[in-house]
């Protein structure tokens, strides 16, 4: 393991040989990437790719099996508040009894310490996130009222309450109204231009060549990861979604059997 | 819309949840009370000994009622607060499987101690409960097997051994007279001293937990990959979370039972759940809930002369919970039923206006009045209907009767409802005919639903994508409620002659 060099600032992200297994079935192997600061990252690669169980092993929501990572130099557990996430609008119950304001106010919860109550503060700055995505008109609405793309902006005006430097986004676009989507882009790129780190999963490759900077092309390992221009190539799309990478699976199959 | 009277009904339902609260509450003393007559049967007492014993009851003097309601009392809280964060994470199940689990805890406390030692118990059940909480993890994540089942299994074999347990120890002969079999279904007359002081201190526990880590539960519950990525000990608070919840279980063991102790972690919450849409207001309203039922169930099971007490919480608690899925101010069946028939009802009315109008139209506004007869007409309705629905006009302001020549004067407010109710239904025929390409003989019944709710600043954007059309699809004129007022009955001729048909 070799540690930075202590005259360049640490990169947002830096993952060395992360392996994730799920009941001892790999779902990534030995993965090695590098994200320089204040860019605006697409995780692309087919279904069951691992695109969304690489970011939540980047935030410790899965554990790892082996390899490390590192936020802004140091490990995990001292960069928590330094991160922001936007999950899958499904892995959460809409039916939960609170409001919009009460959900955007999660996002300070991480600054606050223990004991602590969100603040006046606090709440100004859950509302301005709330303007940000258009949504404070709706900041005392139950969330169930919602509409899918209202949902996923609310996560967003979350994310910006975290006030982070480095963002993970599981499929924010991801049955949104195209009007929710533009939107979306463009809080993403105000936020590139603010020198913040993005890193999102997306499904949609026409769309990823003019959203992002950088894209990573990931099949249970990474494949390419660089500049859209370079790596948003035919070749290199058929390596990830094509047939060639199947002998992975196959052998992490095989592991999970003989257990 | 602009109908004061009518929009302000729901309004008033939704401003004042406590006012169904507050009735509910009344529905229980009178229920209370009620079954007086029944429990005399049960019991084989007299009216009169029911009435003193409920005097006995609420005058609180003698000790052991005093046991039995505190206790009651407590275990009503803290079961009510913590079973909201199950009914929140749809956790609902692994109360009931941790409540039965306990049971050998219970009994290998008993057998430990020799007696009917609290903090013996106490700890037993504490360590089967989270023995039992431990197993299902353990079965829902070495095999493929999901977690109702591993419920399901880990409930009925900690109950079975629990059960072959208790027979055993009131086999023995210092068992016989324990009351260990008090913990199948509960008997609050049976809390002690030592019980009580164990139950203020579960209860103090779980209110200084929720208030201090507020927080923390609430995130971890709403949305436990988040609140990792923030840096919570999501598990720890799961597990912090189940242990509170043991100890509220084996707390309420001894007056609810082992069997129904779930109900009570379930059916406030439950019922709060329906009442609210705030987290906080949950907790308080659940934490209420199972005050009531607590003390209610304690005062029933006393009356009829020490009945098992934890049936009759239950009871009590299922009792709140009927009112809750009944007259919820939104979620309520009964609510949601009167607000459908208050709107249809609003409907009706607004038809008849439209109809009053139409007539008046027809005739190019000559003559003011409209009678039954023409009304019901119309209407295709008896004259009776139709004066009925005249005097619905008369009660909101809308219309004024004539009584010698037996006419429908329309008030100003009446008229401008229904020359919006006019247009809305003319525009939206128009705007179906012009932008989807509907036929004209297809759009009536769709503007009959839709002229009901179209807000005037949807009136306005159609308005405008139709380039301020005056003339439906039908060759009718759109009118503007302004140029009524203008132009009034008086001026009929700027109008072009009235459509075909009804």
């Amino acid at each position: 393991m070799n540690t930075p060099a202590p005259e360049t600032p640490a990169p947002p992200l830096e993952i060395h040989d992360l392996t994730v297994a799920y009941q001892r079935r790999p779902v990534l192997w030995g993965v090695d990437l590098v994200v320089p600061p204040g860019k605006l990252v697409g995780i692309i690669g087919p279904n069951g790719a691992g695109k969304s169980t690489l970011i939540k092993a980047c935030m410790g929501v899965v554990p790892i099996a082996g390899g490390w990572v590192r936020i802004f130099g140091s490990p995990l557990g001292r960069a928590h508040r330094r991160v922001g996430y936007v999950p899958q609008r499904e892995s959460v119950d809409w039916d939960f009894p609170v409001n919009v304001m009460d959900l955007v106010l999660m996002g300070r919860y991480g600054k606050l310490g223990l004991f602590r109550r969100p603040s006046r503060a606090d709440r100004d700055i859950a509302r301005d996130c709330l303007e940000k995505v258009g949504m404070l008109p709706y900041a005392n609405r139950q969330i169930a009222n919602l509409s899918g793309g209202q949902q996923q902006r609310v996560f967003l005006a979350r994310a910006l309450a975290q006030e982070s430097d480095l963002y993970f986004m599981d499929e924010p676009f991801a049955g949104v109204d195209a009007a929710t989507e533009a939107a979306i882009v463009t809080l993403l790129h105000e936020l590139r231009d603010r020198g913040r780190t993005i890193l999102v999963v997306h499904h949609d490759l026409p769309t990823a060549r003019n959203y992002f900077d950088m894209l990573l092309l990931l099949n249970l390992r990474r494949v390419a990861f660089g500049p859209t221009d370079e790596v948003f190539t035919y070749e290199l799309l058929q390596k990830t979604y094509g047939g060639r990478l199947t002998i992975l699976s196959e052998v992490a199959e095989a592991v999970r059997q003989r257990g | 819309m602009n109908c004061p009277s009518l929009t302000a009904e729901p309004w008033r339902l939704r401003s004042h949840p406590w006012f169904t609260a507050l009735l509910l509450l009344l529905f229980l003393l009178a229920l209370a009370f009620a079954p007086s007559a029944e429990a005399a049967k049960i019991g084989e007492l007299s009216v009169n000994s029911v009435r003193t014993q409920a005097l006995r009851f609420l005058s609180l003097q003698d000790p052991a009622v005093r046991y039995a309601l505190a206790g009651s009392v407590l275990l009503g809280i803290s079961c009510g607060l913590l079973g909201a964060f199950l009914v929140v994470r749809r956790l609902a199940l692994v109360g009931d499987a941790l409540s039965h689990a306990v049971l050998p805890g219970v009994a290998a406390g008993f057998l430990w101690s020799q007696t009917k030692d609290p903090v013996a118990i106490f700890i037993g059940a504490v360590i089967a409960g989270l023995l039992g909480t431990l197993v299902v993890e353990g079965i829902k994540q070495t095999t493929r097997l999901k977690e109702d089942a591993a419920l399901g299994l880990v409930l009925a074999g900690f109950y079975a051994v629990g059960i072959c347990l208790v027979t055993m120890i009131q086999r023995l002969p210092t068992g016989a007279k324990s009351g260990i079999d008090k913990f199948l279904f509960g008997q609050a007359a049976a809390i002690g001293p030592g019980d009580l002081k164990l139950m203020a201190a579960v209860a103090f526990v779980a209110i200084a937990t929720v208030l201090a880590f507020y927080k923390e539960l609430l995130v971890a519950s709403f949305d436990p990959a988040f609140a990792r990525s923030a840096g919570f000990p999501v598990r720890a608070i799961h597990y912090a979370l189940m242990l509170l919840l043991a100890f509220a279980v084996v707390s309420a063991l001894q007056a609810v039972g082992v069997v129904l102790v779930s109900a009570m972690l379930i059916t406030p919450a439950a019922a709060a759940y329906l009442l609210t849409d705030r987290m906080h207001r949950m907790l308080l309203l659940a934490a209420g809930i199972g005050l009531v039922s607590g003390a209610l169930g304690c005062f029933l099971s006393f009356l009829g002369s020490n009945l098992p007490t934890g049936p009759l919480m239950v009871l009590s608690g299922s009792t709140l919970f009927a009112g809750a899925f009944l007259f919820a101010p939104r979620h309520g069946v009964v609510t949601r039923w009167w607000l459908h028939r208050s709107r249809s009802g609003r409907i009706r009315r607004e038809n008849t206006l439209k109809t009053v109008y139409r007539i008046l139209e027809d005739r190019q506004f000559h003559g003011d009045g409209v009678t039954f007869r023409e009304l019901a007409e119309r209407r295709r309705e008896t004259m009776e209907d139709a004066e009925c629905q005249a005097r619905e006009l008369v009660r909101h302001n809308f219309a004024s009767l004539h009584s010698v020549d037996r006419t429908i004067l329309l008030t100003p407010d009446g008229r401008q409802r229904a020359v919006e109710l006019v247009r809305n239904h003319r525009l939206w025929e128009l705007y179906l005919t012009h932008a989807a390409h509907i036929p004209a003989d297809h759009v009536h019944e769709d503007a009959e639903r839709i002229e009901h709710v179209l807000g005037e600043d949807v009136v306005r954007e159609l308005e405008r994508r139709l380039n301020y059309a005056d003339t439906d699809p039908h060759g009718r004129p759109i009118p503007t409620p302004n140029a009524v007022h203008a132009a009034g009955p008086s001026e009929p001729d700027r109008r072009p002659p009235a459509g075909y048909g009804r």
